[in-house]
């Protein structure tokens, strides 16, 4: 990021003539000027000004990977919570096994979470997911956190550096959906370790130079165990 | 009206404010960590505070409207909140101030973005001393900001009022017993539009219009506070490299 610091920008703030730029992510036009439109990092680029969203609901994107909970076994399928503002359709054409009609809670009941993919978000915001794909099953064992889902990109970390880093040194197997749960499994000290480390994540998620404080972190974690 | 407190001293009010000044505002976000947004609010005697959850699915399905969202401010008194203990629960007041205070929101937020959800903003009075209309509302605009929800402006909101025949902004708590007349207006402070506009009592063409005048120019003083107030919350977190 080439810029000193990020700045923050807030709704109705002015970022500039539509002459000069073209309106991205999170703006608005009026009488030919660029607003914001929420709170957020403002992001200059040759060409378009975003805003990206520092706080507010996950907006589910087709093809996104999710991770879901059980709320309502119908009779030919079932409501997921996947933490949108609302409720997503898994039918049972949608699901790997073979389920007959009425049947639904044999195979997933109240409660139980899902690894899903987000299969159609239609003008309405009616969401489908999908479980008919590799990777994609039911959650067994393990522990599910909840983070503030705009921060799941500072989770993962560029290409993937902060996940691998947080694999590395605790030794979890870890899963980050794209809307704000994460998945943890392994021994007890593994996880409270993840969790911790995600929480400092989340709180110093507008900081630069992250990645090589939590390594920092993390190898001294290590260090003082043996 | 024949008023046993005198209201103007020395060109001064009973508070030793001039006729065009505010009382003291303190605005804090993000006070609560269960909601999605918040927003401590405290306006002279007034402490307020406002909530925001959502954008959710709107229940009951039939308040749904599959193009937009809908607003559900709720304005509520704590029984504390007056000297005489307030009855709990909702009545005419706060229905009708719930129901001005939605609607002024709506006209800010974009709310063809989440079509069937409702967005729920819970507007608290701790302590009450005039105008928690205008508290109310401009503390959920902050909630709203501090939950992320898209928005064309930020609201605000001030009144101004008429006590012993003289024009005055912000009517504290006897001001506004003994006064005359009361004018509590809410603007979007980009467009200077008018999101609200509410009057007890009766003004005069000339005096309407300074009463007008008076409260636009308070809203955009609190504006500066409101977008302030924001910006400290997240600008910390830039900071230490």
């Amino acid at each position: 990021m080439t810029q000193e610091r990020r700045e923050i920008v807030i709704p109705s703030q002015l970022l500039g003539d539509i002459k000069e730029n073209k309106a991205g992510r999170g703006t608005f036009v009026e009488n030919g000027i660029i607003y914001s439109e929420i709170l957020g990092i403002l992001q200059k680029g040759s060409e378009y000004i975003n805003v990206i969203p520092i706080k507010g609901r996950y907006d589910p994107l087709v093809k996104d990977l999710v991770i879901g909970i059980v709320e309502e076994p119908m009779s030919s399928s079932w409501l997921v919570d996947i933490n949108a503002a609302y409720p997503a359709l898994l039918h049972v054409n949608e699901v790997p096994w073979d389920v007959d009609f009425g049947e639904t809670e044999k195979y997933l009941n109240y409660g139980d979470s899902i690894m899903a993919r987000v299969l159609q978000v239609d003008q309405e915001k009616k969401l489908q997911v999908t479980l008919k794909d590799r990777n994609l099953y039911k959650l067994k064992g393990g522990y599910i956190l909840n983070v503030e889902p705009q921060k799941v990109p500072r989770i993962i970390g560029r290409k993937g550096s902060m996940i691998s880093l947080l694999k590395k040194y605790t030794k979890c197997r870890i899963f980050v959906g794209q809307n704000g749960r994460i998945w943890i499994d392994g021994d007890e000290d593994g996880v409270n370790k993840v969790i911790n480390t995600i929480k400092r994540i989340e709180n110093e998620s507008l900081s630069f130079g992250l990645t090589n404080k939590i390594e920092e972190l993390l190898k001294k974690d290590a260090k003082d165990v043996h | 009206m024949n008023s046993e407190i005198k209201l103007f001293e020395d060109g001064k009010r009973l508070d030793g404010r001039k006729p065009d000044e505010l009382r003291n505002i303190k605005i804090e976000a993000g006070v609560l960590h269960r909601a999605e947004g918040s927003c401590y609010l405290e306006w002279g005697g007034n402490k307020i505070i406002a909530a925001v959850y959502g954008p959710r699915e709107a229940i009951p399905r039939h308040t749904q409207n599959p193009l937009r969202a809908i607003v559900n401010a709720k304005y509520n008194m704590a029984a504390f909140s007056v000297e005489d203990r307030k009855r709990p629960g909702p009545d005419r007041r706060s229905r009708e101030i719930s129901k001005v205070i939605s609607e002024a929101l709506e006209n800010v937020i974009l709310l063809e973005r989440y079509p069937r959800a409702s967005i729920d903003v819970n507007i608290e009075v701790l302590d009450a001393e005039a105008g928690t209309r205008c508290a109310g509302l401009t503390a959920a605009a902050v909630a709203l900001v501090d939950a992320g929800i898209p928005m064309k402006d930020i609201p605000v909101s001030c009144a101004a009022g008429k006590i012993e025949g003289q024009v005055v902004l912000d009517l504290g708590k006897n001001e506004d017993n003994f006064g005359s007349a009361d004018l509590p207006i809410a603007i979007s402070p980009r467009t200077g539009e008018i999101l609200l506009l509410q009057m007890d009592g009766h003004l005069t063409f000339e005096e309407f219009e300074k009463a007008m005048e008076l409260a636009l120019k308070g809203c955009q003083i609190i504006s500066d506070l409101q977008k302030k107030a924001i910006m400290e919350k997240y600008q910390s977190k830039t900071e230490g490299n």
